[in-house]
This record gives structure tokens, C-alpha cells and sequence, in this order.
């Protein structure tokens, strides 16, 4: 059996019956039968790389490992629509593309819009099978374009949209967007004698979407690979619109060395901080629970831009957490 | 057999749609621009049209939505007026740097504030460095041809320029007259299927709107003023094979007796109606151009045509707030700084937020003409 080499790095295989044999112990220490059902899972990851290597962006960035995963999970067969932002500039640089898929960049706001037209195109020429997709930072999806957004999912258009969410305008040099969650020093949310940091919670997008009543509605981490591949795959076969969200750690704006991308990434999962789920016709189905979930602090002690918070703030974020971990897996 | 009939010019602009079997239409509704896109909405209810409409959440999108239809290989069409091509705005700078043959209506309307939803040419000539290709029309039968002559200069090799087809708010827009309607089979051979060369396709990988540093972006800028300045002979072409096929004879400026003119007025949309009445009901030496195309602009037709007068009056219905002229009058007297022989140019601005042209007030700028005292004058 062939692994795709992220895949491969942080997956040990123990006597699984005609796969890879595992020579160390796994990471997860998971059970032989776990892993059958996780090899099988891998088995269904392509080797296809749509999403070149030598792109410009920076080291460790989470959203260049989004970008591979979901082609990864399309295939071919996709036209892309993605708003200007980090990986659209680190990516398509004239005469030079990251991207074997046909891809168009219009502007910030409009990606959803974009993709509306693309979706009507392609229905007026009688064209089948292309899956489109549109994919934005959090600044273009849940402030400046949320109203594309917003009208794209009424509509009811075939395709999906994709927010890659490192939580504040990484491209302009890290401002606040309406994604960044609460107590986050942003360069525009400076922590100072009058301010504790960014003063709002993270807006609630995939919430959002759901109340449109899209077909598929789900959150990811790119820390979690498998989970987020099958997630576009479902996104991109449902007949109708489809949102996912995902989580994409930035060294550079959260304050950490950039080979922690995974690990961080996956404490936020851990600690509630990010709960994975989907929502199939507004249904919620929560795709992975930690065995007993960390306390945030975990998370924030390892990024700068939370360093200023106060024990008083980080049990509140705590304990706002608890709340919602109770709602959705309670 | 041509059908003739009636109607609005906002029929006039659906029927045209509906003869080029537009693919894609994305649109929002805003007065006075409304009955063109409800009349597309019907064709297509009633499957007199085979067509995508998108019923937008607003001109941005509208727009969008065209640039992303067109990209993927359709035949696209919007309209909008005033506030909503303000919205676009944007979005025009990507369409025409995208190259897409995109054709839009504009039903002029004023600017706001303070609101009005009157005619006024402000709305589109406030988007003349956009890269679109710009056509005014007179009278309700130019709307239904210059929208069909528009999709071939647009979708023309070497062209590849959006266009915007301007028609004035109420007085065309919602006003009826006979108009002659072409049979369907006659257009069809006139502007043969869109056939892109590059379009989004999985099939053919592309990368469209990249990122254009300082090495790169002047060549993009400089490849589309060459794109307009094909336009420029495209639209010659296009207007020939258009008179061959219809009967109808269009060029990027139209001459009205102008043989031996003393005294010319230079102007665009449906108040040339009023000043060529005004023209016939006098014995005096007065003639008048009328600007069709404004984008690419006609210099060498207006150098030839007015080098000889001995005034030209530019009659416009916007202004340039700050430097207290029309973009027409300011764009002719550049061209004529170069020349030897130029005539006297004065500039009138009439017609703001609706306000009636009346032969009152061609008077007086003819007047001003044989008298003039003023650079600019407001009338009205």
C-alpha cells in the first residue's frame, strides 16, 4: 500500500494484515483494529499533488497544508474561485502557479459570487461532473464576503466553499478580523493598560451557515488530515451548497515556531478551543472527541499572542468553553 | 421577417439578449434599470430564452457572477444604473484586466447624493478608465442593435474587452417606439456561438488573476490599451457587416449636417433626438455629432469631423466636480491641443438629476456659440 507522504510521516501502522508493517509504536498507541479501519482510511488518500510545491508561502503555514489536502480530497475534476488573501498571493505569482486545477482569483469579497457564476456556466453548457469550489481566508469569508457568502448559499447553487481560518488578516501583517477569538493580541487589538486584547468572541460562521440551511456544514483542522479530506470529499459530492470550515495555525500571527503547526493545531482540538463536527441537513455529528478534554491553557500558553492574558481571563475562556463543550457533546 | 413593434427601450435591450443567445445573466434590480431584467426573467419563464439567471444579492455580485460565468465560457449579460454600477466598480477593473467579453446595460442614471433616480450620464462616464468598451444610444432601435453589435466587437480576436451599452434612464429606458426586431436566424449568422480561447476547464488547467508584480503589471495594462485600440477598427468592421446584414448603418460617431457646418454640437445619448429637431427647425449653418462609441474614444473621427468648424459646443450631462467641465468637453480639447487647425470649444452641461433639454436650451448654447464669454456653462 502506497502513503502519501504527510500522511505517512505521523501514521504507524502496528500488524495490520497486508498492509505496512509497523516497526515503532504508535503515537496514538491505537488498537490493531483501529488501525485496519485507519489504513483503510488512508488507503482512500490520492498521491496526486494538484497543489505545487515551491509556492512562496511562509514555513510551517497551515493554510498551504489546507490547500494540499482538499485538492488531495477534489481530485481533478474542480474549477477553484478563491478570494485574495495569503494563498492566493503565495500562490499565483505571474508567469508562475501553485495550481493544477483550473483556478481564478477575482477579488476579496466575492469568491462565493465568483463560484455562483462558475456553477451557472457550467449548468448553461450543459457541462457535467466539474465539482466548484470557492475558498477564502477568514476575512474574506466571514467579514467582507460574508454577503456573497450569504447569497451564494441561498441560492442553492452546486458547490462548495471552503474558510481557511488562521484567525486575522495574516496577508496585511496579522489585523483582527471577525474570527479572531476573544483576548487575542492582533496588531489592531493590541493588549494595553485599556485593553485586554481582541474584546469580542470568534464570530460563529459554520453556525451561520447552517441557519442557510446548506446541505453540509463542517468544521476541520488541517491537524487532522483524514478527517478533513473526507469531510470536502462529502462537501464536494452533496448535491447543493456546502460549507466547511477549517482551522489553519499561523506561526507567523499566533507567535510559534513553525514546526508546532500540527501539534497546535491539534491542542486546540483537544482542549474544545476548536470542536470538530458535521452537520448534514442542520444535524450535528460530532467527528472526533478527545477520550477527556485539556484545559485551555494548554492551548494558549503555547502562542505569544495570548501571553498576556491573566489566569482570571484564561478561566473564563475556560469555562466559556466547558459551556459549549457540554451544548455540542453533552 | 423583421418584426416590427413598439416598445420600450428596456424591451428593446431583452430582445437583444434574447437574439444572442446569452447564456448567463446575473442581475439586481435598481431604477430605472428594472424592466430589462424583469423582461429577461419572463423570456426565460416562459423558455423563449435558454438561459441561467442569477438573481443576485446585489451589483457586486452581479458582476462577479459574470466574471466567474464568463471565465468558465458563457455568454454573460447584466444590467444595472447609477448606484449599482458604482457598486461594480471594483469589478469592472477585473472583467476588462480578466479580459472577458462580459456586455452590460447601464440605464444612466443620476449619482447620488443627493438621491435621485433620474437620467444623467454621470453613472457611466465616472467609469470611462475601466477598460470597458463604451456605446450611447439615441434612440430605442440603436439599443437593441448597438447590444448586438456589442457581444461581436467585445468577442472579437484581439479585442476581448468588456462593453457597456448605455441607454438614458426614462426618457429610452421607459419610453416606446417602433423599433425593428431582426429574426433570430439572421443575428445567429451575424455573431456566431462564444468560443473562448482559454476558458476554465479541468480539462485545460489555467490560472486566471494572478498575482502581477511591478515586473509584470505595466505589460497587462499596456496589452489592453492595445486591446482598445484594435477595438477601434473592430467596431468599423462590425458596424459594415452589421449594415450589410440589417440595413442599418453605425460607425464610433454619427454626422448629422454636418456638410457645411459652422457651428457643431458634440454629444451622446438620446438628447441628440432633441438637438437634431432643433437643427431642422432653423436655417442656420449647425451641425451635430454624435458620439456612439466613447471607449476607445473617437479622436481621429472628431479631429476630422470639427477641425473645420468654426465652434464646437460639447453638450454632457455630467460634470467633473473640481474642475468645473464635462469629461467629453475636457477630452476633446485635448485632442485638438496638438493640431494646427482647431475649432473654438465650449462646453455645456445640461440635463443633471433629470432635469428637461429642451430647444430653450440648445438655444442658448448656440447662442454662447456665436457670442461666447464663457468656457463652461450650465443650462438648464
Amino acid at each position: 500500500m502506497k502513503l502519501s507522504g504527510l500522511v505517512k510521516m505521523r501514521v504507524a501502522l502496528i500488524d495490520v494484515p497486508s498492509y505496512v508493517k509497523c516497526r515503532q509504536n504508535c503515537e496514538a498507541q491505537l488498537t490493531a483494529s483501529r488501525c485496519w479501519k485507519f489504513a483503510r482510511r488512508i488507503e482512500k488518500v490520492s498521491d496526486d499533488e494538484l497543489f505545487a510545491k515551491g509556492h512562496r508561502a511562509c514555513a510551517g503555514c497551515g493554510a498551504a497544508i489546507a490547500m494540499r489536502l482538499i485538492l488531495k480530497a477534489t481530485g481533478r475534476n474542480v474549477i477553484i474561485s478563491q478570494s485574495t488573501g495569503c494563498m492566493e498571493v503565495v500562490s499565483s505569482q505571474y508567469p508562475q502557479t501553485a495550481w493544477r486545477v483550473p483556478w481564478i482569483h477575482v477579488a476579496f469579497e466575492n469568491a462565493a459570487a465568483v463560484a455562483s457564476g462558475i456553477e451557472a456556466a457550467i449548468k448553461a453548457l450543459g457541462k457535467k461532473g466539474i465539482k466548484v469550489l470557492a475558498i477564502g481566508g477568514d476575512g474574506g469569508t466571514v467579514d467582507i464576503g460574508l454577503q456573497a457568502l450569504s447569497g451564494a448559499v441561498e441560492r442553492g447553487h452546486d458547490f462548495t466553499y471552503i474558510c481557511y481560518d488562521n484567525e486575522a488578516y495574516m496577508n496585511t501583517g496579522v489585523q483582527r478580523s471577525g474570527a479572531t477569538p476573544y483576548g487575542a493580541s492582533t496588531t489592531t487589538s493590541p493588549p494595553g493598560a485599556l485593553s485586554i486584547g481582541n474584546e469580542t468572541p470568534k464570530k460563529d460562521m459554520p453556525s451561520i451557515m447552517i441557519a442557510h440551511r446548506a446541505k453540509y456544514v463542517a468544521t476541520a483542522c488541517v491537524s487532522f488530515p483524514l478527517d478533513f479530506m473526507e469531510k470536502v470529499r462529502k462537501a464536494v459530492s452533496t448535491k447543493g451548497p456546502a460549507y466547511i470550515h477549517v482551522l489553519t495555525p499561523c506561526p507567523i500571527g499566533w507567535g510559534f515556531p513553525s514546526e508546532k503547526t500540527i501539534e497546535i493545531g491539534r491542542l486546540a482540538v483537544d482542549t474544545g478551543m476548536w470542536i470538530l463536527y458535521e452537520a448534514e441537513d442542520g444535524n450535528i455529528r460530532i467527528t472526533y472527541k478527545p477520550n477527556r478534554r485539556k484545559h485551555v491553557r494548554e492551548y494558549l500558553k503555547t502562542q505569544k499572542r495570548f501571553k498576556h492574558l491573566s489566569e482570571v481571563e484564561i478561566e473564563k475562556i475556560d469555562q466559556d468553553i466547558e459551556k459549549r463543550w457540554k451544548k455540542l457533546l453533552g | 421577417m423583421v418584426r416590427r413593434d413598439v416598445i420600450h427601450g428596456s424591451r428593446a435591450l431583452a430582445e437583444a439578449v434574447k437574439l444572442c443567445d446569452v447564456n448567463v445573466i446575473a442581475a439586481y434590480p435598481i431604477t430605472p434599470q428594472t424592466h430589462i431584467v424583469e423582461d429577461i426573467a419572463r423570456f426565460i419563464a416562459n423558455g423563449e430564452l435558454n438561459a441561467e439567471y442569477i438573481r443576485v444579492e446585489s451589483e457586486h455580485s452581479a458582476m462577479s457572477a459574470c466574471i466567474g460565468a464568463s471565465a468558465a465560457g458563457a455568454r454573460t449579460f447584466t444590467a444595472t444604473s447609477s448606484q449599482g454600477l458604482a457598486l461594480m466598480y471594483e469589478m469592472l477593473f477585473v472583467a476588462s484586466g480578466l479580459r472577458l467579453p462580459i456586455v452590460m446595460a447601464n440605464a444612466n442614471r443620476a449619482m447620488s447624493s443627493p438621491i435621485n433616480i433620474w437620467n444623467d450620464q454621470q453613472d457611466s462616464i465616472s467609469i470611462r478608465d475601466c477598460g470597458w468598451l463604451q456605446f450611447y444610444c439615441e434612440t430605442n432601435q440603436e439599443v437593441l442593435d448597438l447590444t448586438i453589435q456589442a457581444y461581436k466587437i467585445s468577442e472579437s480576436e484581439g479585442v476581448h474587452l468588456p462593453s457597456i451599452v448605455c441607454l438614458d434612464g426614462y426618457v429610452l429606458t421607459h419610453t416606446i417606439e417602433p423599433v425593428e426586431i431582426p429574426e433570430k436566424e439572421d443575428v445567429r449568422s451575424f455573431l456566431p456561438p462564444y468560443s473562448p480561447p482559454f476558458i476554465l476547464d479541468p480539462a485545460t488547467p489555467m490560472t486566471l488573476g494572478p498575482l502581477g508584480d511591478p515586473s509584470v503589471y505595466m505589460e497587462f495594462r499596456i496589452a489592453q490599451q492595445k486591446a482598445m485600440e484594435k477595438a477601434y477598427e473592430t467596431i468599423r468592421k462590425v458596424n459594415r457587416e452589421f449594415e450589410k446584414k440589417f440595413g442599418r448603418k453605425y460607425g464610433l460617431i454619427e454626422k448629422y449636417n454636418m456638410e457645411d457646418a459652422e457651428i457643431a454640437i458634440v454629444t451622446l445619448g438620446s438628447v441628440a433626438g432633441t438637438i437634431k429637431e432643433f437643427i431642422d427647425s432653423t436655417n442656420e449653418k449647425i451641425g451635430l455629432v454624435k458620439i456612439w462609441c466613447y471607449r476607445p474614444f473617437p479622436r481621429e473621427e472628431l479631429i476630422q469631423t470639427l477641425r473645420d468648424v468654426n465652434t464646437v459646443a460639447v453638450v454632457e450631462k455630467d460634470v467633473s466636480i473640481g474642475l468645473g467641465e464635462g469629461a467629453v468637453f475636457s477630452e476633446l480639447k485635448g485632442i485638438f491641443y496638438s493640431e494646427d487647425v482647431r475649432p473654438k470649444i465650449i462646453g455645456a452641461i445640461v440635463g443633471l438629476g433629470g432635469r428637461d433639454v429642451a430647444n430653450q436650451h440648445i438655444s442658448r448654447i448656440i447662442e454662447e456659440c456665436k457670442n461666447p464669454k464663457h468656457e463652461v456653462i450650465w443650462v438648464g
